[in-house]
């Protein structure tokens, strides 16, 4: 039977007009609706309920829980938000559901951990979320590197992103990067000797000659900031010795304090400054220290982008 | 026309009743009254939210049942009677017969909601003896279920013109679940870039948008709903009904029914 011509041309022009009123009434109403599918969806806020109602496809429901706090974060970031009350939860259910998607904790913590507008600013919640993250997946050594990123970037502990680093460079198949950020941080920190020990690995277990010149600087800054600290203590016991700050350098050496003049790691001797301190002579030798310098020029915080390299994708 | 339409409607919904569809009345009543009772025993004050979330739920999915698998077999049940043929040596056109048949199975579904209706609210007298004035938001979130039910007997339709009875309860329920994650789906269209988010947008807006006609949990806690919503839920349903329904004709009057 052949079709009816009037029937096909109506049927066809109401088809497209009915495909453009959906599309128009469907922007509408999301319009209407923003945010409105995520409050609904935390009227079940607990994982593990979720986790049960998944009937055991908890694997693709954590790709829509990530997807969708990935979404919320970014449609919230865009309106420079107040709070991002949903991201934690989210992640939380996210990770739960499964406990092994390691995207999840490194992006997601990074999304709690900086300060609002452009993250949650909760980085004990970040911290929180990431420690599970090891617990879940101990040989993940990006959780560690996350870790230690957010101890040093959100919360200035320099001691707590040592460790994690450290922890991380142990980790199978660790990147060499992480030894050279643990003994920095700890540098930082004032643990010179757990700083030492770990430039020292690091010089040795590498074959990267950017790494290790690297290291080696730090060591030198290291050597620097012990023996900047050996002789302001030098000082002190001159003075309460003699009663007055000492002139120079020989003074240590007559007085028997010292075997000779004390010299920095490229050979030239320190400088006894008229208040008693301590500097170097060319502080550009030593771009890592945090003593010896002289006054107003301030020791460098740990940079990222500095000592940041190429990891592996 | 219309006398026409209005018979082949007034005939699938005879049809229904005969078929025994209303039958699933009792098991939703035994479910609401045994779900009241336990509740009340087994729990602390969420007997209401129980009878309206487990109340609504049912009557959705139920009459979601109902429309794909009735709405599947409209076409190939009367081309299996060989009725269809009878009714074509008539003059009787096949958009008609498309559209009656829709109205049928419609007005069937809105007669079992209209009873299961009674139910939940007879059940949320009984949990807590008076109704409150949020309780009126039931009968919004009662009215998007029928807008899914038109949506969906359309889809039925649209592929019962088509393939088999079997593939075509496959088709609609499948539609009917994606349609319940539309919004994920145009959220993750929005996220992509090029010729992928062209494909995935137009893709995003063809599936049923279901996900927003679906507010039981938000009226379980008494939420508003907002008069701008129920306005553009209604125009969007009714135009995806009539887009799928253009589809149905467009296929079935090119179909050989020899």
């Amino acid at each position: 039977m052949k079709p009816a011509r009037g029937t096909t041309v109506i049927a066809s022009i109401l088809l497209i007009a009915c495909l453009s009123g959906t599309v128009f009434t469907l922007d509408r109403v999301d319009r209407l609706r923003t945010g409105a599918s995520l409050e609904e969806i935390l009227y079940i806020s607990s994982p593990k309920v979720l986790k049960r109602l998944s009937l055991g496809y908890d694997g693709l429901l954590a790709d829509v829980y990530w997807t969708r706090a990935v979404q919320y974060f970014g449609h919230k970031h865009r309106s420079n938000p107040e709070n991002y009350k949903l991201l934690a939860p989210l992640l939380e259910i996210t990770t739960y559901l499964d406990p092994h998607l390691v995207v999840a904790y490194e992006f997601g913590a990074n999304f709690l951990a900086s300060p609002l507008p452009d993250g949650a600013g909760e980085p004990e919640r970040a911290v929180q979320l990431i420690e599970n993250g090891i617990r879940a997946n101990p040989d993940e050594w990006r959780l560690y590197y996350n870790l230690g990123f957010i101890y040093y970037m959100e919360m200035s502990d320099y001691a707590k992103a040592a460790h994690a680093f450290a922890r991380g460079s142990e980790r199978p198949g660790a990147h060499s990067f992480l030894k050279i950020l643990a003994a920095s941080m700890a540098q930082h920190a004032g643990e010179l000797e757990t700083a030492r020990m770990l430039w020292i690995t690091t010089f040795e277990s590498t074959h990267d000659k950017q790494i290790k010149s690297n290291a080696l600087a730090h060591l030198r800054a290291l050597k620097v900031e012990e023996d900047v600290t050996n002789l302001e203590k030098l000082v002190a016991r001159y003075r309460e010795r003699t009663g007055r700050l000492p002139a120079s350098l020989n003074d240590f050496v007559s007085a028997g304090m010292l075997p000779g003049i004390s010299v920095d790691p490229t050979g030239r001797p320190y400088k006894l400054m008229p208040d008693g301190t301590i500097e170097v002579r060319n502080p550009d030798d030593f771009p890592f220290i945090t003593k010896g310098l002289p006054p107003g020029r301030q020791a460098p915080r740990p940079d990222f982008g500095k000592l940041k390299m190429d990891l592996p994708p | 026309m219309k006398a026409r339409i209005s018979y082949i409607a007034a005939n699938t919904f005879r049809e229904a009743v005969r078929d025994r569809v209303l039958y699933n009345l009792i098991a939703f009543a035994l479910l609401l009254v045994g779900a009241a009772i336990l509740v009340g025993q087994i729990s602390i004050d969420i007997e209401r939210l129980v009878v309206i979330n487990l109340g609504l739920t049912a009557v959705s999915l139920f009459g979601m049942l109902i429309a794909i698998f009735i709405g599947i077999g409209l076409v190939s049940k009367e081309i299996e009677k060989r009725t269809l043929y009878t009714m074509f040596s008539r003059p009787v056109r096949r958009w008609e017969f498309i559209v009656g048949k829709f109205f049928g199975l419609a007005g069937t579904l809105v007669v079992n909601t209209f009873l299961m209706a009674i139910g939940v609210f007879a059940a949320l007298l009984y949990v807590s003896h008076h109704l409150q004035k949020p309780d009126a938001w039931l009968l919004v979130a009662l009215y998007f279920i029928i807008l899914q039910f038109l949506m969906i007997t359309a889809i039925a339709l649209l592929f019962s013109s088509f393939s088999s009875p079997l593939l075509s309860a496959v088709f609609a329920f499948s539609l009917f679940v994606v349609g319940s994650f539309a919004e994920d789906l145009r959220g993750f269209a929005a996220m992509t870039k090029g010729v992928t988010r062209w494909l995935a947008t137009g893709a995003a807006y063809l599936i049923p948008n279901f996900s927003a006609l679906n507010v039981i949990s938000s009226v379980a806690h008494g939420e508003a709903v907002s008069g701008q919503l129920v306005f553009y839920n209604s125009a969007y349903a009714l135009f995806y009904a009539a887009l799928a329904l253009c589809g149905a004709v467009l296929i079935f009057e090119r179909r050989d029914l020899k």
